[in-house]
């Protein structure tokens, strides 16, 4: 083979391998845009008015992952099943939205955390490697992270709203990831970067309940409330 | 609740902390299983991906070597001696890069892929180089991957799910072969000026039609290629300057300066050469 030949051959790999990339590409904007209505959505439970209809608002985020499963059936198509990290890049942040995003809903509905099952059964993609399009653990994780911010959020807003029980409940969930968290020996990768924010979620949501505390709100709300 | 006391000081937290959360922590709790099946999970990870880094390093520090022992072909009498201890050293390289991929078995080539990579690269490089010396022609992506197959005796483990030896191969990828190929140019360069140090007048012509080829086919790939072939692409010009300079100048002088002062001409430029030669 000469060497011209070798080149041109190589360049025929290199123009199929950008088309792949340029159809993945397509998916993955229409991807982002449906995962930024869904935040859209389940942001307005900041509001005061929001917090009472958290059940309509999460219901409203599932009808919209219906959609997120479409596109991911359609971003499996693009690609040979077995290159997913070849390409993996390029829909690595949006997933870790989504898993962030389902997260947030289920956390919303159940005050619990979402395992990576659940996660993938929203998504409708597979846990295992080999059966396929699949979430990657570092992905889920950063996606519950990104859920720890949000709720440092919500403890303070939902205060701001009149419901003192809630920041206990999210400090006590906070902590148990945290220490989770801890169980992980973490290299020093983007993942160990936000995992190393956590700590400053945690701390706020401390403050918040000690506020709280300090005033007598938090024990009120436990023998009154609930 | 234990306070973080290490805040910030994460390495410390791989012996001291996991041991002590483990204990104080309701570890019956559904989060805390999860988490510590991710540990598991990650650990495997992280550890096979440093077993492929160690490997790669190993396979690019046995590839330099190799480069290095084809360097003196230049200055030797036996060539064919030096390629076939060449060919020694390039097969325990094999050798490594049969481990990886019995590592890779059943993974993502790509997840770990950056591991790999540089290692991969200097092979490419050393194996071209070798196959330039011996049949002076760019060796092809399929003749490389027809050598990386390996043949390995499965373990009584998993003998129900293929029996007897199994075939084992690893795949460069089209752009590990490009990158290696864009190296080879700097090592083409350096034989080029230190044979003319030695008196040989035909081989640099020779290797200048050939890094000209070389040269055309990267600016036909051009920047559809990925990013770090662009970067390249530019020592490559360099290179190929400093060839088309040394033949240029045998031309002009060579018909002035007796053939054995012709040395002394050329070991004065290399020297001045140098300091750009440092590929890596």
């Amino acid at each position: 083979m000469s060497v011209t030949e070798m080149f041109s051959y190589i360049q025929g790999f290199l123009s199929v391998d950008q088309d792949i990339r340029e159809d993945i590409r397509k998916v993955v904007q229409v991807l982002e845009q449906t995962a930024r209505e869904i935040l859209t959505v389940l942001q307005s439970v900041h509001q005061p008015t929001g917090f009472k209809d958290i059940p309509s608002k999460c219901l409203k985020a599932r009808e919209l992952f219906c959609t997120v499963r479409n596109h991911t059936g359609e971003l499996k198509t693009k690609f040979p099943a077995e290159q997913y990290y070849r390409y993996h890049e390029h829909w690595r942040f949006v997933l870790q939205r989504l898993a962030f995003l389902a997260a947030f809903v289920v956390y919303l509905e159940s005050e619990s955390l979402v395992t990576r099952e659940e996660v993938a059964k929203i998504l409708a993609i597979e846990i295992d490697r080999e059966k396929g399009f699949h979430l990657d653990v570092e992905d889920y994780l950063a996606g519950v992270l990104i859920l720890a911010s949000e709720l440092s959020r919500l403890a303070v807003n939902s205060v701001t709203a009149g419901d003192y029980g809630r920041p206990l409940r999210i400090s006590n969930f906070i902590n148990e990831l945290d220490s989770g968290f801890r169980l992980l020996n973490l290299k020093n990768d983007p993942l160990r970067k936000r995992y190393d924010g956590l700590k400053y979620d945690v701390k706020k949501i401390e403050e918040v309940v000690y506020d709280l505390s300090i005033r007598g709100l938090a024990k009120e709300q436990e023998t009154g409330g609930e | 609740m234990s306070k973080r006391e290490d805040e910030g000081c994460g390495r410390r937290r791989r012996t001291e902390v996991g041991q002590k959360s483990e204990d104080c922590i309701n570890s019956d709790s559904a989060v805390i299983a999860a988490f510590k099946v991710f540990q598991q999970e990650l650990d495997t990870k992280h550890d096979k991906y440093e077993r492929l880094v160690k490997s790669s390093r190993d396979i690019t520090i046995e590839s330099k070597r190799t480069i290095f022992l084809l360097h003196r072909v230049t200055s030797v009498p036996d060539v064919e001696e030096i390629l076939n201890e060449a060919d020694v050293k390039l097969d325990g390289v094999r050798q490594k890069i049969g481990q990886i991929a019995e590592e890779l078995r059943g993974e993502d080539l790509h997840q770990f892929h950056r591991a790999i990579t540089p290692g991969i690269q200097e092979y490419v490089e050393a194996v071209s180089f070798h196959h330039f010396i011996r049949h002076r022609t760019l060796i092809s992506l399929e003749e490389i991957n027809a050598r990386l197959v390996f043949m390995r005796e499965n373990k009584a483990v998993d003998e129900v799910t293929c029996p007897g030896p199994c075939v084992l191969t690893f795949q460069i990828t089209p752009t590990d072969y490009l990158l290696g190929v864009a190296d080879l140019t700097g090592e083409l360069m350096r034989m080029c000026i230190s044979s003319v140090g030695n008196g040989d007048m035909d081989t640099p012509f020779l290797l200048s039609g050939f890094l000209r080829e070389i040269h055309d086919g990267f600016s036909f790939i051009g920047n559809t290629g990925p990013y770090e072939v662009s970067k390249k692409l530019h020592t490559l010009r360099q290179s190929l300057g400093k060839v088309e300079d040394a033949c240029y100048t045998l031309r002009v002088r060579g018909s002035e300066i007796p053939k054995h002062m012709l040395a002394d001409v050329f070991s004065s430029r290399a020297a001045h050469l140098d300091p750009d030669d440092a590929m890596p």
